[in-house]
This record gives C-alpha cells, sequence and structure tokens, in this order.
C-alpha cells in the first residue's frame, strides 16, 4: 500500500469532489455519486437521532420501575425510534448511498437512468424528514411504528396525522430511488457485462427496488386512507362505523414486511461484494445468490400474515402464511452456505471491511433462525408481543442491516472519499459494535422467552438482571458507532490519499481513479470475465491490478 | 464523451442527455421508467381498489343503493369522452413520430379538450352530489329528492359515497396532472422541440394519459354499474 501511497497523483487532478464547489454545486448536483454523500449526511443524522431515542428508553429500562421518563414518553420514545429508523434510515440506507454511488459504477455507466428524478428523491426524502421531525418535537407520536388503528385513529392523542405525512412522503423517494436503479440496470450496462456478469450487488439492488417499486405505493394508499378515515370520520378502519381495523394491518404488512427485505437484501449483496474479496475467490454459486435475491423478492410478498397469527385471523390463512413464512428462509439460508463455501480455502483476511462481513453472518443467521420460531403458529402464541420479537428483528436490522451497511461504507470508503482510514482503529470499532451488539440484544432474547412484553415502561422486578446487561450493551453499541464517526471525519481531511484499488478488487468500480471523476470512466469500459475472477493464490491472475 | 465539442453533432444530438450511449438507449429508458412508473400507480389504486372490494362484500345492499343514486347517462358520456381522448392521444403520438408539427399540436389540443370536458362534466357531478347531501363527512344529509329512493337511508351509503370521491378525485387529480403535461408539450412542440425524429416525452406522455383511461374504464362499473338495475 505505500508503494500506491507514493504513486498518488498530484493533487491538482480533477474528480467528482473538487470539480465544483459552493453549496449550490451540492444542492443542485444531478451526479449520482455527490446525491449520494447528500443521503450520506441525512440518514447519518437520522441514525444518531434514532438512536438517541435507543439510548433513553435503554437508560429507562435499567430500572424495573422505568424512572427517567414518564410512560407516555416512552411510547413516543419507541414510536418515533422505529419511525426514524425504519423509514429514514434503514430502507436508504444501503441503496441511497452505496446503491446510489455504486451502480452506476459497477455497470460502467456514467450516471443512473433519470439523474435529476435522483436529486428529486433526495428532496423528498429531506421534507418526508423534515415533517416527521417536526412531529417529534411538536409533541410525538405514540402509535408504535406500525401506526396501528385504532392507535393511530380513534384513539390518537399525538401528532399520527403529522407524521403518518412525512412517512407517506419519504415513501415516494423510495419508489423513485427503485424506479431509476431497475431502468439503469436493464439499459445501461457497459457492453460485455451481461447479467450474469453482474456482481451480486447489483442483484441484489435490483431484487430490492422490485419490492420498493411493487411495495410502497401500498402503504401510500393505506396511509392515505387513514388519514381520510380521519378527516370524513367514517368507517373504513373503524369498527364502530362498519370498518374493519384488521383490514389496516393487512395492507400494512403487506408493505411492511416485504420492507424488511428492502433492509437486508442490499446488505446481503454488499456482503457478496466483501466476501469474495477477502477471501480471493469467486462467489460458490453464482447463480443460486443472484436467483435468492430474486426468490426472497417474490416470497416477501406472499408471507405477511405471520405478523397477525395472534389476530383473529383464519387459521387456514395462518397455516399458509406460516409454511410460506418457513419457505422465505430457504434463499436466506442458501446465501449464508454459499458465502461460508467461498470462505472455504479462501485467502481470508481480516481488514475492517472483513470483520463486519464475518459479524453480519453470524449475526443474520441468529436473527434468521430465531425466525423460524416466529414463523411456527404454536410458538408464535407464545412469544408474540414479547422481547423475543424485538431481539429477533435487531439482530436482523441491526445485526444484518446496519454491520453490511458499515461494512460496506468501510469496503468503499477509499473510493468514495479517495482517502484511507486508519485500519487498527476500524477494527477496534467493528469488534466494539459485535460484542456491544450481542450483549444488548441477547438477554432480549432471554427476556421475551420468559415472557417480558415489549412496549412497557415497567417490569417486574425478576427482569432487572437481564435487562441491566442489555443498557450496559447498548452503551457498548454507541459507543462502537461513535468510533467510525470520528475516524471516518478525521480521514476525509487527513487520511492517507487513496489507491485506486486499496483492496485489490475486482469490479468496475475498482478500475477508474479514488476519487472517481465526474464522468465515472475516462474511456468507457468493456467488460471480458465474469464477476469475482479473483484467480487462485499466487497466479498473475490474482487481485490483478495495474 | 468529453463533452461540449460534441454536444451538437449528428451523433450526439442536442436532445440526447450526456450520460446515455445513444438515442435509442435514451428512448428505451424512458419508456421502461414510463411503464415502471405505471406499475406503481396499479399498486397504489390496487391498494384502493382491493378495499373497495372487500367493502362491497361486505355492504353489497348499501353499495348498490349508492350506485343507484349516481347518474349513470354522464358516467357514459364521460367514458366516451375519455376514450375519445386516447384516440386523440394515439393520433397525436403518431404525429409527433412522423414529425409533423401541425398535427401533433392539433391533436395534443384536441386530447385536452376532451380531457376538459371530462373534468366539467365530473364537476357538475360534484356539484349535484353536494346540493343533494351526499358528501361524506362534511355534507352529509341526503335531501328530499334522495330519499326517493327508499333504499338510500341504508347505513354505509356514506361508506360507497368516500369511495366514490377517493376514486373519481383521486382519478380526476391523475387528470389535472396529465393536463399539465399537455401544456407542456403544445408549448415545447410549438417552439420545435420535436422536430428532429425526437418524440419519447409524447410517447410516455401518452402512456400515463391511456393509463388513467384505463382507471375510468375500471370505475365506470365499479361506482355506476353495479347493482343489476340494467
Amino acid at each position: 500500500m505505500t508503494a500506491a501511497v507514493a504513486q498518488a497523483p498530484p493533487a491538482e487532478r480533477v474528480h467528482y469532489l473538487n470539480a465544483e464547489y459552493g453549496i449550490r454545486s451540492w444542492l443542485l448536483t444531478t451526479d449520482h455519486k455527490r446525491i449520494a454523500l447528500l443521503y450520506l449526511a441525512s440518514i447519518t443524522l437520522m441514525f444518531f437521532v434514532g438512536g438517541f431515542m435507543a439510548v433513553l428508553m435503554r437508560l429507562h429500562l435499567i430500572d424495573p420501575a422505568g424512572g427517567l421518563v414518564h410512560p407516555d414518553t416512552f411510547n413516543k420514545l419507541f414510536s418515533m425510534h422505529g419511525i426514524i429508523m425504519i423509514f429514514f434510515f434503514l430502507i436508504p440506507s444501503i441503496p441511497a448511498v452505496l446503491g446510489n454511488f455504486l451502480v452506476p459504477m459497477m455497470i460502467g455507466a456514467r450516471d443512473l437512468a433519470f439523474p435529476r428524478i435522483n436529486l428529486l428523491s433526495w428532496y423528498i426524502y429531506i421534507v418526508g424528514a423534515v415533517l416527521t421531525l417536526t412531529a417529534m418535537v411538536s409533541g410525538g407520536v405514540d402509535t408504535g411504528w406500525t401506526f396501528y388503528t385504532p392507535y393511530s385513529t380513534t384513539y390518537a392523542n399525538s401528532q399520527v396525522m403529522l407524521t403518518a405525512v412525512g412517512v407517506f412522503i419519504s415513501g415516494f423517494s423510495s419508489i423513485l430511488t427503485g424506479l431509476n436503479f431497475i431502468v439503469t440496470i436493464h439499459k445501461m450496462r457497459a457492453p460485455g457485462l451481461t447479467w450474469f456478469r453482474m456482481p451480486l450487488f447489483l442483484w441484489a439492488m435490483y431484487a430490492t427496488s422490485i419490492i420498493q417499486v411493487l411495495g410502497t405505493p401500498v402503504v401510500a394508499i393505506t396511509i392515505f386512507l387513514v388519514g381520510l378515515e380521519r378527516i370524513f370520520h367514517v368507517g373504513i378502519f373503524d369498527p364502530a362505523v362498519g370498518g374493519d381495523p384488521l383490514l389496516f394491518q393487512h395492507l400494512f404488512w403487506f408493505y411492511s414486511h416485504p420492507a424488511v427485505y428492502i433492509m437486508i437484501l442490499p446488505g446481503m449483496g454488499v456482503i457478496s461484494e466483501i466476501i469474495t474479496c477477502f477471501s480471493r475467490k469467486k462467489i460458490f454459486g453464482y447463480t443460486f445468490v443472484a436467483f435468492s435475491s430474486m426468490a426472497i423478492a417474490v416470497i416477501s410478498f406472499l408471507v405477511w400474515g405471520h405478523h397477525m397469527f395472534v389476530t383473529g385471523q383464519s387459521i387456514y390463512a395462518g397455516l399458509i402464511f406460516s409454511v410460506l413464512s418457513f419457505l422465505v428462509a430457504i434463499p436466506s439460508a442458501i446465501k449464508v452456505f454459499n458465502w461460508t463455501a467461498t470462505l472455504y480455502r479462501g485467502s481470508i483476511s481480516y481488514q475492517a471491511p472483513m470483520l463486519y462481513a464475518l459479524g453480519f453472518i453470524g449475526l443474520f443467521t441468529m436473527g434468521g433462525l430465531t425466525g423460524l420460531f416466529l414463523a411456527s403458529l404454536a410458538t408464535d402464541v407464545h412469544l408474540n408481543g414479547t422481547y423475543f420479537i424485538v431481539a429477533h428483528f435487531h439482530y436482523i436490522m441491526v445485526g444484518g442491516a446496519v454491520m453490511a451497511y458499515l461494512g460496506g461504507i468501510h469496503f468503499w470508503w477509499p473510493k468514495i472519499t479517495g482517502r484511507l482510514y486508519p485500519d487498527t482503529w476500524a477494527r477496534i470499532a467493528a469488534a466494539i459494535v459485535f460484542l456491544g451488539f450481542n450483549l444488548t440484544f441477547f438477554p432480549q432474547f432471554m427476556l421475551g422467552y420468559l415472557g417480558m412484553p415489549r412496549r412497557y415502561a415497567t417490569y417486574p422486578a425478576e427482569f432487572q438482571v437481564l435487562n441491566v446487561m442489555s443498557s450496559a450493551g447498548a452503551s457498548i453499541l454507541g459507543i462502537g458507532y461513535l468510533i467510525p464517526l470520528v475516524y471516518l471525519f478525521w480521514s476525509m481531511r487527513y487520511g492517507p490519499i487513496a489507491p485506486a484499488n486499496p483492496w485489490r478488487a475486482k469490479g468496475l468500480e475498482w478500475q477508474t481513479d479514488s476519487p472517481p471523476p465526474t464522468v465515472n470512466f475516462e474511456t468507457p469500459p468493456v467488460v471480458t470475465e465474469p464477476a469475482y475472477s479473483y484467480g487462485p493464490p499466487g497466479t498473475p491472475q490474482e487481485g490483478a491490478h495495474d | 464523451m468529453t463533452d461540449a465539442a460534441m454536444e451538437h453533432t449528428a451523433a450526439h444530438p442536442r436532445f440526447l442527455a450526456h450520460h446515455f450511449t445513444d438515442i435509442e438507449q435514451q428512448f428505451e429508458a424512458g419508456t421502461l421508467g414510463m411503464w415502471l412508473f405505471l406499475i406503481t400507480e396499479i399498486m397504489f389504486f390496487g391498494g384502493l381498489f382491493a378495499t373497495y372490494a372487500i367493502y362491497r362484500l361486505m355492504y353489497l345492499s348499501a353499495f348498490e343503493a349508492g350506485s343507484h343514486l349516481l347518474d349513470v347517462k354522464l358516467g357514459a358520456i364521460n367514458t366516451a369522452v375519455l376514450i375519445g381522448s386516447s384516440l386523440t392521444m394515439a393520433l397525436a403520438v403518431r404525429a409527433g413520430q412522423t414529425g409533423s408539427r401541425k398535427a401533433l399540436i392539433v391533436f395534443l389540443i384536441l386530447t385536452m379538450l376532451l380531457g376538459g370536458v371530462f373534468l366539467g362534466v365530473k364537476a357538475h357531478e360534484y356539484h349535484h352530489k353536494w346540493e343533494t347531501g351526499l358528501v361524506p363527512g362534511f355534507h352529509w344529509g341526503p335531501t328530499e329528492e334522495v330519499h326517493l329512493h327508499p333504499e338510500a337511508a341504508l347505513p354505509h351509503v356514506e361508506l360507497f359515497f368516500c369511495y366514490y370521491f377517493f376514486m373519481t378525485g383521486l382519478h380526476a387529480l391523475h387528470m389535472i396532472i396529465g393536463f399539465g403535461i399537455m401544456a407542456v408539450l403544445v408549448w415545447q412542440a410549438a417552439r420545435g422541440r420535436f422536430d428532429g425524429g425526437y418524440y419519447s416525452p409524447i410517447e410516455v406522455s401518452g402512456l400515463y394519459w391511456h393509463f388513467v383511461d384505463i382507471v375510468w374504464i375500471f370505475l365506470f362499473p365499479l361506482l355506476y354499474l353495479i347493482g343489476g338495475r340494467y
């Protein structure tokens, strides 16, 4: 790497970051790379806002009597934590930041198909975020992130409408991003880049985009109907005037279960890139991994009823939803097995991105397997509405999606900023995140199994030890998230200059300079080999980078 | 593609955005983008249609009674008007393809006129519903005239009218947006933007307009014709 640093070009090289200066050049940019950075700044802010609420909740729960905040405030904390983390961090995280930056780079294009729509999607996101934050500071919302009726209609006593409008609006940002990616991947691949030569990150983004395009409009119309019910006072979801509150849950989960895969599928794409690079091997079973993403996208639309096993839906519907939910575990398992098989006899090195990727595999596997308990009708009756659920989806969303996001940020950071970050600090942070995460959420599995319900501001004293463990883990986890914030900021100014391909990785994005020029590639690339052509160690082909 | 020099050559005509390799790629991307957008619209209206279907099953007689309070003649006229506007839109796309500026502008304006007739009739219907107290929430309280239909007193007729206003209102909103798009196209056509064999915006706007028409083709029977009185 020292040699690479020495050959770094003089500082005058024009790239996308220094091509133009000034606030206008950012706020009116149509460059997908700059829009990715706009998103990066916005979602990082939202992540720490949502994280701050988690900190308050964990502090509150140290004491069984819950002395820190009023129980009503506690309701608002977990509601706003969920709303911000899901709609304003997790859903845009990998697609809007890494996807925006990488999709055109990985297919050898100059930009996304619709650059202005791309910028529009960021503005829509900002409007939605501002409305939601306004709702938060002007009283908050206490319905839970699910906006279940009648909490959100008949018995609403907080800023439900303003928050719902914010979420409604931000949904269109997600739709536009997905639409842009699908068209770009279909129509703008470089010569020679066939579908089955594409990096698996692109397959994952493609599958994600399909869910965004098909699912998000349904939650939009659902929120719209809630709004109309509140304005007109007619019975759409209100049983008092003939509406059906369960219909809301059906419509909501028709989107929100696939939305879980909007959050995890991109992470799976990132992991495929990192695992192959740091074990210097072709992915094991490329087509299986690619099609498993598509299978997840399709099956994800057929499993929503497993959120409703205890709502009194038909037992036969429950049976079918249970079977289908087990089915969705198969493509997920295929991925985990194939990543593991890729590691087998690879030349593995443990830089920071790889630590995150390995952490992902372990935590995602635990999150996935505990999902099977919830897909089983009988065990779900016991576990539904307990901390077991909280632990399960945090293993997927935080242990999975956030780990993959951080791994991806560390992997592509040299490409995005043109700077290297201190690897030792990054490894320490990855280890702290892994430990802190497990200490936070593993006790919650036990709490849930023992019967502690979620969303309560107080609990019986017998649960205190596990709760204190969880809160202690959360503080470690918080430190683990703050360390990268510090050294990544530091590296933007003081980090060593990054070479074009610091990891000797494959993929078109590594063949251009770091940071890339505004046009991405000075000469349009042509693809002549499959993805991940990492040769056997020792051959000239191995990690070839010239 | 280092740029400005190539900007206006034949290989890189002025309407080709710089991030596309050629005009064909740009055209295909635009068309695919519009089809995907229409899929999101189908899912959007689909949610509304699904809940409509559920409540129609639950409260069939109320929905039939509500349907009897709509003016099926006006609905039929509007259906014909809208299908006519689809024809003029298709002719506008053809005029764009053949590069005939005059025909393009004429057909676009005709489409706008027919759209305007539709919205006018719709406004008349809304006004009538207001006068007879059939606007849910704000102005509910069916008048004497309505009570000539004995079933109108059924509970949940208000719910039917809720759906009537949501669905036709959302549809009318799409028409108004289409109206705006058409106005921009006329302005661009008058300035000669589409003279060089470039008609992608007309084509994708046409797709949008036809989609809005198809939504109405579903709305008309669902709202006006249920109840088996014909």
